[in-house]
This record gives structure tokens, sequence and C-alpha cells, in this order.
């Protein structure tokens, strides 16, 4: 299937220190891609910067490629005129980038009125056809209600139907469940499921969550100190993974669905690095079990068996 | 276990909190947070107590703490200082350590607010051992540590009044995935090394699941459940918690392949 995005030698600077490091990867048209990554990887960055939503004084390098499209080259009034639009982005916080002092309804409405020219109110009557999509109770009324008058669960609904509004190809959401009760992730989840199938939208979920990429996503990509270190689908990454960071990370999680012999946890020895304070060479080595002189330099991502990896010692040898 | 001696009896607690008024003139609103909870920890267990926000699991923490009076009921401590022998590890080591103070006074405060006998400066190198770190980090300040190191020093500073039961309000879900388990072993280790009680207040079920020999299950204020970890797990019985079971994304259970 073809690509609905391609990220090419993405990097990410931030003061001068390098927080993304020459990310590449192809998202399939339809497809839902985890990216997995802890404080530190570069997950957001990545996010951000594919987005063209770096803050001032934090610049990408790179290519990310739409419809045969540059969006890094691009100025900026065409950028906007593709974001809310053809990509669409939702965020762990929804008070963050919802209007603290706007309705609503008129914020549903927004994007329809900027990308879509609609009239105000046929805008409106739209967002409230979303916002009950979204699942919204009382749709009518809360289109009149400020943010701060909404749950957590309801304000990351209202955001997804913001995000939704103008059916992206593209959705981009960075840990959208984190701050929520586990009931509501579940309904959220559930939700973002749908209406990324009934609109056919491409999704790249950025969480540090493991087991919510394994419910959510087909693809998944692990990054560690600003690189990619693993791909594949999930069942793949998962189920046999090949980067030694990979491997540690599940081994670390307290398994839910079986027994362990004892309270103990297989840990990952050591803490995440700061920014630019990872070491040279592959980021994990000095927290990494198999690590030698080999791993100063920065392996390449490359085929391991069925997917790929960047290790010069991979978990199970070689391919 | 039912014949471990009995630290804390809870018995018909009622806590309720009045709301800030909404209209100039009305009465203000209450809002009950625990609902007449009922429970016993016996020395050596390790109680989970589970629910969302608003369930009322941190407003019991508070009154196991004493930091908190029941409206109604009691909560019964059969130890002989509470204060000095139920100390809390809180979620956030950042918020929770005083960035201009030095470890070794950190973890020191509670034997020094206690006025607790004993050479300090080797109480610090026992309870730096304790929980991992290097003993020169007594001289430095919390911002020279990671997230996971700095939960290690408000393990240390709650270990240092010899606590009998430790409390862990959501004790590692600040920190990075891969620096959890890190922290879950050492609860443990520490746990058994110097016979603890362990009450965990946590809303990640597979820590609990992980950790706790019993769980408490809250929604609005009541238990709803209570029982061993492994039968709740296993076979809920109460509808709340098998949602609440039923919700939690699981490694093995992926979506079906779209293409």
């Amino acid at each position: 299937m073809a690509d609905a995005l391609g990220v090419e030698d993405l990097h990410v600077l931030v003061g001068g220190v390098e927080a993304v490091r020459g990310v590449s990867f192809a998202l399939e048209a339809g497809s839902r891609t985890g990216l997995i990554g802890e404080s530190g990887s570069g997950k957001t960055l990545t996010a951000l910067g594919l987005m063209g939503l770096l803050p001032d004084g934090i610049s990408a390098t790179g290519r990310v490629l739409y419809k045969g499209r540059d969006l890094l080259s691009l100025a900026d009034e065409e950028f906007c005129e593709l974001r809310g639009d053809r990509l669409a982005m939702i965020f762990q916080e929804p008070m963050t980038a919802l209007n603290p002092v706007m309705r609503i309804g008129d914020q549903v409405a927004e994007p329809l009125m900027v990308h879509r020219h609609m009239g105000r109110q046929e805008a409106l009557a739209a967002a409230m056809q979303i916002l009950q999509r979204v699942h919204i109770a009382d749709a009518a009324e809360k289109m009149r209600a400020y943010p701060h008058q909404l749950s957590g669960g309801q304000r990351q609904r209202a955001m997804i139907a913001m995000a939704m509004a103008c059916s992206p190809d593209i959705l981009v959401a960075d840990e959208p469940t984190t701050a929520l009760d586990v009931t509501v992730q579940a309904q959220i989840l559930r939700l973002l499921d749908e209406l990324v199938n009934e609109q056919g939208a491409t999704l790249l979920l950025i969480t540090h969550d493991l087991p919510v990429v394994a419910s959510t996503c087909d693809h998944v990509l692990v990054m560690y100190g600003g690189k990619i270190v693993e791909t594949g689908t999930v069942a793949q990454v998962f189920d046999r993974p090949r980067h030694p960071y990979t491997r540690a990370l599940l081994d670390a999680i307290p398994p839910l669905d079986e027994e362990l012999p004892d309270r103990h946890l297989r840990a990952i020895p050591g803490s995440v690095a700061g920014l630019g304070q990872f070491p040279p060479g592959c980021p994990f080595r000095n927290r990494c079990p198999t690590a030698d002189g080999k791993c100063v330099e920065m392996p390449p991502v490359a085929r391991v068996g069925d997917h790929l990896a960047a290790c010069w010692h991979p978990v199970g040898g070689e391919p | 276990m039912s014949e471990a001696e009995v630290l804390f009896q809870v018995e018909h607690v009622t806590r309720r909190y009045k709301l800030a008024r909404t209209r100039l003139l009305g009465p203000r609103r209450e809002v009950t947070a625990v609902d007449d909870v009922s429970f016993t920890l016996r020395r050596g267990e390790t109680l989970g107590v589970v629910g969302e926000s608003g369930s009322g699991k941190t407003t019991l923490m508070k009154l196991l703490l004493g930091l908190e009076r029941p409206d109604e009921g009691r909560v019964t401590y059969s130890g002989v200082r509470l204060t000095r022998e139920v100390q809390v590890v809180f979620q956030d080591p950042a918020s929770a350590l005083d960035p201009r103070m030095r470890v070794a006074d950190i973890i020191l405060e509670p034997v020094r607010v206690m006025r607790l006998p004993g050479d300090r400066q080797k109480r610090v190198e026992e309870l730096l051992d304790a929980v991992g770190l290097p003993r020169d980090s007594a001289h430095r300040y919390p911002h020279e540590f990671s997230g996971g190191q700095r939960q290690r020093i408000a393990i240390a500073r709650a270990l240092a009044p010899h606590p009998r039961v430790l409390i862990g309000d959501e004790p590692v879900s600040a920190l990075d995935v891969s620096v959890r388990a890190q922290i879950l072993n050492l609860l443990e280790d520490l746990r058994v090394g110097f016979d603890l009680t362990l009450v965990l207040v946590a809303h990640d079920l597979s820590v609990v699941r992980h950790m706790c020999d019993r769980v408490l299950v809250m929604s609005r204020g009541a238990i709803v459940e209570e029982g061993p970890t492994r039968e709740i797990f296993r076979a809920p019985q109460n509808p709340y918690t098998r949602l609440l079971l039923d919700s939690i994304p699981r490694l093995k259970n992926r979506r079906a392949a779209s293409t």
C-alpha cells in the first residue's frame, strides 16, 4: 500500500543539542503506528517536527513527505493550510490545545470555517454533529460550554472532535490517554479506533505505554535517545523483539496474564540520560547487557529476521 | 496471615468535604470522599488500593496517615506512635524533595523533627545503602539525580524513622517505564528486609497485581470489592471491578489486523 507520510532523516535541534538524531520512517496509508519512547527519547519532538509545530528556537532538518511535497520546505501559510485540515494533532493535555475563553462549539467549528470555508451557522451545525459523533452527552449544551466546564474525558473528546472535523489524512496523537483514568482511556482509544476506521485516516500514536500500542496499533516504532532502534509490525516487535532495549522494556513491565516466580521484575539498570548526555554510538549501550566495544559506533537500522532493528548484537542472533 | 497482628482497624469511616460555593447565597454542597469504609490491615500484608480519580483512595491514605480525621467511624492504629511508624512515599519525587536541601538533610529530616536518638551520620549511610544510592550522594542536591534516584531518596527518608507501615501513593507513576521495575524491586526488597507492611495506592492495576496480596477496589468513596489479589483478578464479582479490569490495555490483546 502507498505511504501516506514519509519522514526522511529528521533531526531536531534544541539549543544546539540534537534531540532527534536522524529519524526515518514511513506511514502506510490507513495504518496505525505506535511510536514508543520514554522521556528524552525524542518522540514528542519528532511529532511536533513533522507537524511543523516546533516552538521558537527549536529547529528541524530533513524531509517530511506528504503527497509529493516536503512539508519542512513549505512556507508557514502553506503549512497552516494543511494543518488542521489534512494533518491534525491531539495532545496529552487538552487544556493546552483548547482555547480557555472560547466556547467548545466555536472551537470545533473553527477548522471547518477556515479550511472548508463554511459560514458560521453551517459550521456550528456540523460541529454539533461531530460532538455527537464523539459521544459527548448533551452535545447541544456542551456546544456552549467553556473547556473548564468539561471533565477530562469530555475535553479529550472535544479535542478529538476538533482534530477530526475536516477528516484529516494523518492524525498524530501524542499521549492522548496518559492523563486519563483507565476506564476513560479505554473509551477514548475505542473512539479513536472508530474514527480512524470510518475516515480512513492514518494514525501515529505516540506513547510510553506498550500495552496501549499493542491494543491500538498495527505497526510500531521504538525510539531511544533520539534514534529509532526497532520497527516492525506489533506482532513482530512485541512477540520477537530484536533490540535489547525493546526486549528489556517488555520484560520490565509487570505481567497481567502470567505468574512470575517471585516479586522481582527484570529491571533495566541505570536511568534515561538527559538531553545530549546519551553515550556516543548506540544510545542504549551503557544500560545494555550485550554491549561491547563495537557499540561505540552507532549501528544502522537493518533487517534482522522479519523486521528492522539498529543493533550490532540483536536479540536471538543474526538473521 | 489471618493470625498476624492487626495494625490498622478502619471501622465505618466516612469523610466529607464541603465544596466551594457555586452561588453567593446558596448552601455549600458536600461531597462524600470516603463513604462508610471498613477494613483491617495486618502486619506483613501488602495491600493494594485501586480506584480512579475521585474514588476516595487518596483521602483514605490521608486518614491512615492521620492527616485527615473521619467525620464518622474510627481509624485505630495499634502501634505506639503513628507519626513515626507510618510513613509515605509520594508520586512525584521532584516536588516531594526540597531542592535547597542536601540529600543527607532530606533523609534525616524526620529523625530530626521527631528527635529520634542514634548516630545520624551512620544512619544516612545505612539508608543510602538500603536504597542503592552511593554514599557520596549525602552531600549532593536533589537536582543532581535522575527521577528514579530521587524516588530512592524519598524512600530513604520514609525509612529513616524505622516505620512499620510504608504507604506508597502512586510511587512509580511519574517514572520512566525502564526505571519503574527497579523501584518496584527495591520496594519489595525493603518490605522483606525491614519487615514492612505495605499499602500501595495505585491506578496501575498491573503494579498492584504484581506487588500486593490483597486489594481494595474503590469507587465513589466506597469499597466495592475486597479480597486476595489473585481471586479478584481472576474472577471479579463486582461490575465496576470487572469494567476496570476489562479496561486495562494488555500486551497480548492485539487489535485485529486491518490490512
